[in-house]
Formats: C-alpha cells, sequence, structure tokens
C-alpha cells in the first residue's frame, strides 16, 4: 500500500493467467480493503463485481496482469493493465452475450459474454483500449461523491 | 422465511454455518453460470446453483449473498468451504434438481431478484 502527498491509497495487485484455482482473490481483497476503510455497501458491491469480472478475463484470456487500485476522496479508479492476445473487436466484445470463451472457462461458471457489459454497467466511467496480440487495458471510476454518479 | 424453513423445505443438509438457521432470506435466485449471478444478482439474495467450485463462494461473497443452497446433490470443494466460513455465508446442500428447489421455494412464498411472488 502506497499513499501519496495527494492523499491517494494505491494497492497493486498481480494476476496470473490461467490460474484458476486463484480467480477472484485479488477481488476479494479489493472488497476487503474498502470495506476496512468504511466505503458506503451499495458502492463496495459494485466494485468488487468490475474487479471481479476484469479479474476473471485476466485468467481467462491474458498470460499477466496488473490491477491497481487508487482511492481518493472522490472516487475509486482500478487500472487493469494485461499482457494477452487482446481484443480484435472492442464493440462486438462490449455486445452482451458474445464471447471467445473455452469449455474450461464455462465449467467455472464463466464465459457467458457478460463480462465487459457488467464492468460497464456497475461503473460510473469505463475506458477499454486493447492492441491485439499485446494486450488490453481497463480504467474503471467509480464515484464516491453521490453528485457525480451516473 | 427463515434458512431453519429453507433447509427443512428442500430436506437440505448443512455443509457450513450451522449457527446461522435463524437467518431471514428474503429473496433467491438460482443460476450455474457466475456471470450471470454477478449480473443479476442483487446483495442479501439467496443463491441457487449447481456450481460447486470454489468461484461459487467467491461470487456469492462479492455480490453480498447471504447464503448458498447446492442443487442435484452438490458440495463445494474444501476451499469452498474454507472461504464460506472466513467469510460467514451458510452453504446448504440439497439432493432436489434447480427447478424443484426453486420451485419449492417460490410456492412457499419467497420471492425472486424481482419480487414477483406467487398467484393466489
Amino acid at each position: 500500500m502506497m499513499m501519496s502527498d495527494k492523499n491517494e491509497l494505491s494497492h497493486h495487485f498481480e494476476i496470473n493467467g490461467g490460474d484458476f484455482s486463484n480467480a477472484g482473490r485479488i477481488s476479494t481483497s479489493i472488497k476487503e480493503i474498502l470495506q476496512e476503510i468504511g466505503i458506503d455497501s451499495s458502492i463496495i458491491v459494485r466494485a468488487a463485481i468490475a474487479s471481479y469480472e476484469a479479474e476473471m478475463n485476466v485468467v481467462m484470456y491474458a498470460q499477466r496482469g496488473v490491477f491497481t487500485l487508487n482511492i481518493t476522496p472522490e472516487k475509486l479508479l482500478l487500472n487493469l493493465e494485461d499482457e494477452g492476445p487482446g481484443i480484435e473487436n472492442i464493440d462486438l466484445a462490449m455486445k452482451e452475450g458474445f464471447s471467445t470463451a473455452t469449455d474450461e472457462m464455462r465449467e467455472m461458471g464463466f464465459g457467458a459474454g457478460m463480462g465487459l457489459p457488467n464492468i460497464k454497467k456497475n461503473a460510473d466511467k469505463f475506458d477499454i483500449s486493447s492492441i491485439p496480440g499485446k494486450g488490453t487495458s481497463l480504467k474503471i471510476t467509480i464515484c464516491l461523491d453521490r453528485t457525480e454518479r451516473k | 422465511m427463515t434458512l431453519k424453513e429453507i433447509k427443512e423445505l428442500l430436506l437440505a443438509e448443512i455443509v457450513s454455518g450451522e449457527d446461522c438457521l435463524d437467518l431471514e432470506i428474503t429473496f433467491a435466485g438460482g443460476s450455474d453460470l457466475m456471470s450471470d449471478v454477478l449480473a443479476f444478482g442483487k446483495p442479501g439474495i439467496l443463491l441457487l446453483t449447481g456450481l460447486s467450485n470454489a468461484q461459487s463462494v467467491r461470487t456469492a461473497n462479492i455480490i453480498d449473498a447471504k447464503a448458498i443452497v447446492y442443487v442435484r446433490g452438490k458440495k463445494p470443494d474444501n476451499t469452498g468451504i474454507k472461504l464460506a466460513r472466513e467469510k460467514g455465508i451458510p452453504l446448504l446442500s440439497t439432493k432436489y434438481m434447480m427447478y424443484t428447489a426453486c420451485g419449492l421455494l417460490f410456492s412457499n412464498g419467497l420471492p425472486g431478484v424481482s419480487g414477483l411472488l406467487p398467484r393466489k
């Protein structure tokens, strides 16, 4: 954990692609951190869901990823950078039901094509960019100030 | 409806959380797809599922589910049970299939996520 002079808390987590047995542990830790600092429970659930979906995407599709949680008095910023195959067509990937999941992923209860749309639904701001063959970057913002929320 | 009443209706056994039978459950939802649980579930839900790996417990914890009922006689692995104990999520297991287990709870007055109740 780091704290900058801008009153900002920062946590970094590394995710290993293909590590299905530990999938979800980082999101569980993120949820615990947010509970410890007393964030509103409805916001915690949204942040936890978005984190979990993002974490599962790295486990399922990428080689590795770095998840960063930044907490400011105004918002939660969840940034995820992965090294992996990237996404050829982001518009298609954002459609509910579109999935390139394997049978192994479906046996884990995932791969229904709901992940990225569900991250967007739970975020106040969501940016995604990807370079096919290199990796994908997600920036998820969840506002703590009620007036800023969507 | 209490977890004890749910246990009796579903002839279920308690896998973990023997001390939580007084827990009040107000709605439930059933799915084997955790993607759908994350998309459509709500905090406080009783989750019925046939997915018995640790992801079922992790998903339940993420969405603040109150308890899990495993259908088709399934039981979670040790990782799932350990996590459920840590997070205080009671686990039950019934031999009923998903349709029957959900139908029994619904017809006895436990609504789904939408709040819809059976017609009188």
